[in-house]
């Protein structure tokens, strides 16, 4: 029921929403929950267990109850709280959990059989017989589960992250919150003030409270204006502090109003990354509940959030209000109420000394021991006296187990806080987080005045360790410094159930089974019972359940623990902390020169590592990958032709040393490379497996270009650095990448001299480039080098030229090379080139490879170290029948091979005992006309000639394969030589 | 007390008042035949299996927090047998097939739930890689399908087939793999070894380690000196610290490993789902929460709890593969301390101090390995002989190279596996 | 997490890569035991405390550091560049 006067809502204003379909009105500065409220609304959800039919609990973000799905598809966004959701013209709201309907939901038929569903009852039971677990119980569980539902489509809002740093971030716009903010400010720091409301205030916007003489909504809003006028400061409201991390990192999530987000482009959400030098957490309390048999009927809500419908929103969430607490804010809920014109029918105080100054049924040292009504609250039952019991009628309850002052944020590095006997609540220490300290009710200040002075003494100290000096302590304005009474009561004895975890249908009797079933440890009675799961995070009952535990175990609240609060503080989507991965943008793309050229010519591409390359270079007429693949390899073959190869790592190495450095990190010897002249070489890690392979060209007495596999780029310059910064400072070595710098072509095939002759500004001859010879060139007066070097086998060249000239030159070379009857070829030639030649890639270089393996133990030099030797000599690495490389080619009826198969003695079973190695790499090879394949077999060099058995059984292939040695073609290399 | 279906039905007629401790809390006895160190899934794993395989059940189990508080109750919940290199097979092979039918066994319903798993591939190298890996499961008589990106598809239609960054090219099947309710194995185990007599001790926190005439002779605790002949350390995030105790130094690393959940949904994740090229895991619990994870922190850490560039990066990944999740919101996220080895793989062995074993080293695929781990540790214990399975799992393997495990082949750097 | 840079300053920990104990300064003489090598490579004192460690500014200056690290409380306590420790002769 809407109220006729105050609270900080517009009245002009009328914003239509729905809510299950029916259509109502509210006003502009409504909460979904407060609109519904006043609406006359009290039935929001349906609990998780028993589907217990539920009421708004709270005004805040810690909301167990009202829970509601808002959207659809793409945008269907679960579980968003209504008491946080704004209200916006048009806003259609479901409930969930329900079903047929929110009145009518037939799985409360649980409630019925709550004796049998205790906690845990799931471990001891639905063990028979065993198959029906995936089939029957877990499908019926996992339905009766969950809350809100994903539609299953792709999001499709737009989300975004940002960084920002301060030199103090300010947690909180309460009173304390406000207060440190301005003291800093006006000091001069970098302030950010983050508050998740959509006003700053805090509390002031939900009590009847005057500040500095003024209502206190009303100073919070001069106090945010002062602080909107600094250049300096970043208010930003809306935004929830969700996390707290190292070295001053910490986590937000902004909410944007419905109607920014509803712009072109516009964000919904953004993911805060602040670093800030100092923090000052002013996260307020939350107030907590009694559980009482019944205490979770709809109208049973907390007396706070009374307030606050009442002073904020102008809601009276009932016609006749009956209050319950063991604090003085029961009195001031009472007080709000009267003065509000809401008939009060009982005020109840568990407290035997408690005074009352209002005209309005009082009961002392009396307690709230029943509720009635069926989805919606009728009546309490009020213990008044021991044995004697009152039935009064009321509509809704305001409850006040006393406040938990909000210290989640300070717990996230694993710190944890203590009792304060004074508040009965935890605090804070000093210190739980490194740079950031407590002020206000987070830190157990529970006056407005208290707060205000406990802002301004953290920002004064904050400054002081920041080294900026606050110009004066301003006074701290005149507030309500009224001290906090409170005598604990977690529960109130008694039949029934009374619940802790309203969400969880967590009960006081589920935590003293726990207890009595040895889960004692605070942890283990979480999680045996659920308590603290559900999407508050335990922020409702964590601290109520620990006491009804202490009390189970006879011990004190300190003894039996504290709970652990993880980060985030409140639940935060993963499209926000994800933003920006979705589609393509998850990692970068990186593209060569001749990439339009390739996308021109129809190539598909692919990825390799972050790189795009083509995969073949279909042409008229061709249907099939192969159809194209097969005819570039003979391009390569018996013309010439073109590849892209820029995307392998290329490392230019100079210094005096650099010739012994290439020593230390190859297997084999460079310094005795000659200018101009290239060397294959084979890089070990420091466990002796080889890392990689490449050539590396010696343009000058102390200047090398080494080229890594593309896989391997970023790992080879990154353990380059670490030999010569960690391992030999001393020596005169510089390296940088220059992958990005220099675009290269192989130039592959019998004509490719030819071709080159007629694009080089001087032709070169097999004297001046002999096979691995290197050299300075030029073309159209563009320097370049070109390298005689082949990864196919046949006569070849890669020349490279300054990346800007990469785009013209490929289209040069690939239209010379269509000229003289070959062209452009893709990955696919690539590897069937390699192949035919049993050239490696990483698909041997794996890892778990030696040099041993690979038939190359010869190339690491007696005569030095290098990295990885000493590793490498170790007894297993080097043992004879280790897997070792071999080709493989197909002999029996099935001509297929398969690269992932595994082999097989002839006679044997294709079982694990049998196992004698795998092939790594496959390809139809159109010179050999058959298939070729590399792969590991155990003493597999000493076996040529034997015939083995390849099975898939994945694919279902099985081939009788000839092991060979690893080259197919020209195994003696003639043609590259020529 | 036998846990049933009637049981629940009686307990819930009659107030649920009959309900016995799980497990009792036993004062420590001044000597056992053997101490386990570390009240974990895997040594109340040993535990168990010592009391139930070998009849040996004057032994306790020291604690030094909660049974249960380690990583077995904070990981991601998986369970497969996906593994390819010798040694790793025959174990983990073994372990999935104590898991199947460990409801029975244990009469604890730990809801083992072979919903099946999935790794997905994105590039032919990755195929073929695959291809090696689910030959070697079936192999070993495991099981394991190549799905196509259709067959993918027919699976998790939701996952973005058009315009993810790294296009799905199709699918390691793993139809025997899932998940379990991580908590319930350790109290299963731990009422299962309870109720054979052995004593579970909580709060003893063990602070060394007697060593006589190179002959392993008890434990100092927090609770006093115990005497016993042999003593398992099965205390996997803390192996070095313990280790330590007996004078030795450990291949491992310690790292940290973050996993997620969010609040609870209806079902729409119905497998196990891996990203190749992401480091992203995803599955969804009974209770309706994504639970989910990625690659480690990369950096030594006790602290367990997580940073946020791994977090954000884990979104990331998620939302690249499947935008559907993008509004389910991360209700919790937290840590485990990873023992990290330079291959990636475990070691049981004996220690070089007779009467000493280890068991350490899980990387972060400690939580399927609990059962087989805790049957081959025990009957190593028990017999002094390595348990066939678990053979390869020898200490000495980095220094020989001998029977390397490194399934990810990335060498002796331990973060990186 | 923050980490300094002696060169560039405190940075995000996303510019760093990270290889493991500082014990990778140590390489032992090419005919040292194999004890000694497997000390090396494998086995670490994984302390729960202060550990010096290596760290690469690979999206910065590409400075290989020695930063020692608290890995209970993650405290940074020290950073200097792994060249000048090592020609300091560590």
């Amino acid at each position: 029921m809407r109220l006729p006067k105050g609270g900080l809502i517009d009245r002009d204003q009328v914003v239509r929403f729905s809510f299950d379909g029916r259509h109502y009105e509210g006003l502009a500065g409504d909460t979904l929950a407060s609109a519904l409220l006043a609406n006359g609304v009290r039935l929001m959800g349906r609990s998780f267990k028993y589907h217990r039919p539920r009421g708004v609990l709270t005004a805040g973000s810690e909301e167990p109850n009202a829970l509601v799905t808002v959207g659809q598809g793409g945008r269907q966004a679960p579980n968003l709280r209504a008491t946080m959701l704004e209200l916006h013209e048009g806003l259609v709201a479901r409930s969930q959990n329900a079903w047929p309907s929110l009145e009518w939901d037939l799985l409360a038929l649980n409630d019925a059989f709550a004796p049998f569903l205790s906690a845990g009852f799931y471990y001891k039971t639905f063990m028979w017989p065993r198959s029906f677990w995936e089939k029957l119980y877990e499908p019926i569980i996992r339905r009766a589960a969950g809350l809100g539902a994903l539609s299953g489509a792709h999001d499709s809002d737009t989300y975004e992250k940002a960084h920002v740093h301060c030199d103090l971030l300010v947690i909180g716009g309460g009173p304390a919150g406000l207060m440190a903010a301005l003291v800093a400010a006006r000091a001069g720091a970098d302030v950010i003030l983050a508050d998740e409301d959509t006003r700053v205030g805090g509390r002031l916007n939900a009590e009847r409270e005057d500040v500095d003489g003024k209502p206190g909504h009303a100073w919070a809003s001069e106090v945010e204006a002062e602080l909107a006028a600094m250049e300096n400061v970043r208010v930003m409201t809306r935004t929830t502090v969700t996390g707290a991390y190292d070295q001053g990192s910490y986590g937000a999530l902004e909410r944007l109003p419905a109607d920014v987000a509803a712009r072109a482009g516009a964000p919904r959400e953004c993911f805060w990354r602040i670093v800030a030098r100092r923090a000052v957490m002013a996260a307020g309390a939350l107030e907590r509940p009694v559980a009482f048999a019944g205490n979770d009927r709809p109208g049973v809500m907390m007396a706070g959030a009374v307030r606050a419908y009442i002073n904020r929103w102008a809601v009276a969430p009932g016609r006749r209000v009956a209050v319950f607490g063991n604090n003085d804010g029961a009195h001031r809920t009472a007080a709000d109420l009267v003065a509000a014109g809401v008939h009060v029918a009982a005020l109840v105080d568990s407290r035997p000394d408690a005074r009352n100054d209002l005209d309005v049924p009082f009961f002392a040292g009396a307690q709230v021991c029943g509720s009635s009504g069926r989805k919606a609250l009728e009546a309490v039952e009020i213990e008044v006296a021991p044995g004697r019991r009152e039935k009064i009628q009321a509509d809704c309850l305001a409850m006040s187990g006393g406040w938990n002052p909000s210290v989640h944020l300070a717990c996230h590095m694993g710190a944890r806080p203590e009792w304060s006997e004074e508040i009965a609540g935890f605090v804070p220490r000093d210190g739980m987080v490194p740079g950031m300290s407590a002020a206000g009710a987070c830190a157990g200040a529970m006056s407005t005045h208290a707060c205000l002075r406990d802002g301004a003494k953290a920002a004064q100290d904050a400054l002081g360790e920041l080294g900026l000096k606050a110009a004066k302590l301003p006074d701290v304005p005149d507030a309500g410094d009224a001290p906090y009474r409170i005598r604990p009561l977690w529960q109130v004895p008694g039949r029934g159930r009374a619940w802790l975890d309203f969400q969880n249908d967590v009960t006081v009797k589920d935590v003293t089974l726990a207890a009595r079933e040895n889960f004692r440890s605070v942890e283990h009675m979480k999680r045996y019972t659920t308590q603290g799961m559900a999407p508050d995070q335990g922020k409702n009952s964590n601290v109520g359940a620990l006491a009804v535990l202490a009390d189970a175990t006879g011990r004190s609240i300190p003894e039996t623990g504290t709970t652990t609060f993880r980060p985030p503080y409140v639940p935060v989507p993963i499209a926000a902390m994800g933003a920006g991965a979705q589609g393509q943008g998850f990692a970068p793309r990186r593209l060569t020169t001749s990439h339009a050229a390739s996308l021109a010519m129809g190539a598909p591409m692919i990825e390799v590592g972050l790189w795009y390359r083509p995969s073949f270079f279909p042409r008229a007429g061709e249907t099939t990958w192969r159809q194209s693949c097969d005819r570039e390899v003979a391009h390569v073959r018996e013309a010439v032709g073109i590849a892209d190869v820029s995307t392998l790592g290329k490392i230019d190495i100079q210094g005096a040393d650099a010739a012994r450095f290439l020593d230390f990190v190859y297997t084999n010897t460079f310094s005795t490379l000659k200018v101009g002249r290239v060397r294959y070489g084979v890089m070990l890690r420091e466990d002796g497996h080889v890392m990689d392979d490449g050539t590396t060209a010696r343009l000058g007495e102390d200047h090398f270009v080494m080229t890594t596999t593309t896989a391997a780029a970023g790992q080879v310059m990154r353990h380059l650095e670490f030999v010569h910064q960690c391992l030999c400072p001393d020596w005169d070595v510089s390296m940088i990448s220059v992958t990005e710098q220099w675009a290269q072509f192989a130039v592959a095939g019998p004509k490719s001299r030819d071709l080159l002759n007629g694009v080089l500004d001087m032709p070169v001859d097999g004297e001046g480039f002999p096979f691995m010879g290197c050299g300075a060139v030029t073309l159209a007066g563009v320097a370049a080098r070109l390298f005689r070097i082949s990864f196919s086998g046949e006569h070849a060249y890669e020349i490279a030229v300054p990346a800007r000239y990469g785009a013209s030159l490929f289209r040069l070379l690939v239209a010379r090379a269509e000229e003289m009857g070959g062209g452009a070829y893709g990955m696919e030639a690539l590897n069937v080139l390699r192949l035919e030649k049993g050239l490696l890639t990483h698909a041997e270089l794996h890892g778990r490879t030696t040099a041993f393996d690979l038939g190359m133990e010869r190339m690491i030099s007696a005569n030095k170290d290098c990295i990885g030797k000493a590793a490498a000599a170790r007894p297993g690495l080097t043992e004879p029948d280790r897997e070792r490389l071999v080709g493989l080619k197909p002999v029996g009826a099935v001509k297929q091979l398969t690269a992932g198969a595994h082999l097989f003695d002839e006679a044997d079973a294709a079982t694990r005992e049998n196992d004698q190695g795998y092939v790594t790499s496959v390809g139809f090879s159109p010179t050999l006309g058959h298939y070729v394949g590399l792969g590991f077999l155990k003493r597999g060099s000493d076996r040529y000639g034997d015939v083995i058995r390849m099975v898939d059984h994945l694919r279902g292939v099985e081939a009788l394969c000839e092991v060979t040695p690893p080259a197919f073609f020209d195994p003696d290399g003639g043609r590259a030589r020529d | 007390m036998r846990f049933s279906g009637l049981r629940v039905l009686k307990e819930g007629l009659t107030g649920n008042k009959g309900w016995q401790p799980h497990w009792r809390d036993p004062e420590p006895k001044p000597a056992y035949d053997m101490i386990i160190i570390g009240g974990g899934g895997h040594g109340l794993a040993t535990a168990y299996y010592l009391a139930r395989e070998h009849g040996l059940t004057n032994v306790a189990v020291l604690e030094k927090g909660y049974i249960g508080g380690g990583n077995v109750g904070r990981n991601t919940t998986i369970v497969r047998a996906n593994y390819f290199l010798p040694g790793n097979s025959e174990f983990y092979s073994h372990s999935l097939r104590l898991w199947e039918g460990l409801e029975q066994e244990l009469n604890y319903n730990v809801m083992h739930s072979q919903r099946g798993l999935i790794n997905l591939f994105h590039s032919d190298g990755q195929r073929d890689a695959f291809a090696r890996r689910g030959n070697a499961m079936i192999n070993q008589g495991d099981d394991a399908e190549l799905l196509d990106r259709d067959g993918v598809r027919r699976h998790l239609p939701y996952l973005d087939f058009d315009n993810a960054r790294f296009p799905i090219y199709g699918g390691l099947y793993h139809p025997r793999g899932g998940t379990a309710r991580h908590d319930a194995v350790a109290w299963g185990y731990a009422r299962g070894a309870d109720q054979r007599g052995v004593d579970l001790i909580q709060n003893c926190e063990v602070t060394g380690i007697d060593i006589e005439q190179g002959r392993v002779t008890g434990v100092q605790t927090t609770r006093g000196a115990i005497r016993a002949k042999k003593v398992g350390i099965v205390v996997a995030g803390r192996s070095g610290q313990v280790a330590a105790m007996a004078g030795m130094r450990l291949p491992i690393e310690s790292h940290i490993l973050q996993a997620f959940v969010t609040e609870g949904l209806k079902p729409c994740i119905d497998h196990v789902v891996s990203f190749g090229m992401g480091h992203f895991y995803i599955s969804q619990s009974d209770k309706g929460g994504l639970v989910f994870g990625g690659d480690l922190d990369f950096y030594a850490s006790y602290a367990q709890r997580g940073n946020m560039p791994m977090m954000e990066h884990v979104m990331e990944a998620g939302m690249t593969l499947m935008p559907m999740i993008g509004k389910a919101r991360v209700l919790r996220s937290w840590g485990g301390i990873m023992d990290m080895t330079p291959d990636g793989s475990p070691v049981i062995d004996k220690a070089p101090v007779e009467g000493l074993y280890l068991n350490c080293g899980w990387c972060y695929g400690g939580f399927k390995a609990v059962p087989g781990s805790g049957y081959s540790f025990a009957h190593l214990m028990a017999t002094d002989r390595p348990h066939a399975p678990a053979a390869g799992f020898r200490l000495d393997r980095f220094q020989t190279g001998r029977g390397l495990m490194d399934e990810e082949g990335t060498g002796s750097q331990h973060n990186l596996h | 997490m923050r980490i300094s840079c002696p060169i560039c300053g405190e940075r995000d920990r996303r510019e760093f890569y990270y290889q493991g104990a500082a014990v990778a300064l140590d390489r032992p003489a090419p005919d040292a035991a194999a004890q000694a090598w497997d000390d090396y490579l494998h086995n670490r004192d994984n302390p729960a405390g202060p550990v010096r460690e290596m760290w690469h500014h690979e999206a910065g200056c590409g400075a290989w550091l020695v930063v020692t690290r608290d890995t209970v409380t993650h405290e940074m306590l020290a950073s200097d560049l792994a060249s000048r420790v090592q020609e300091a002769g560590s």
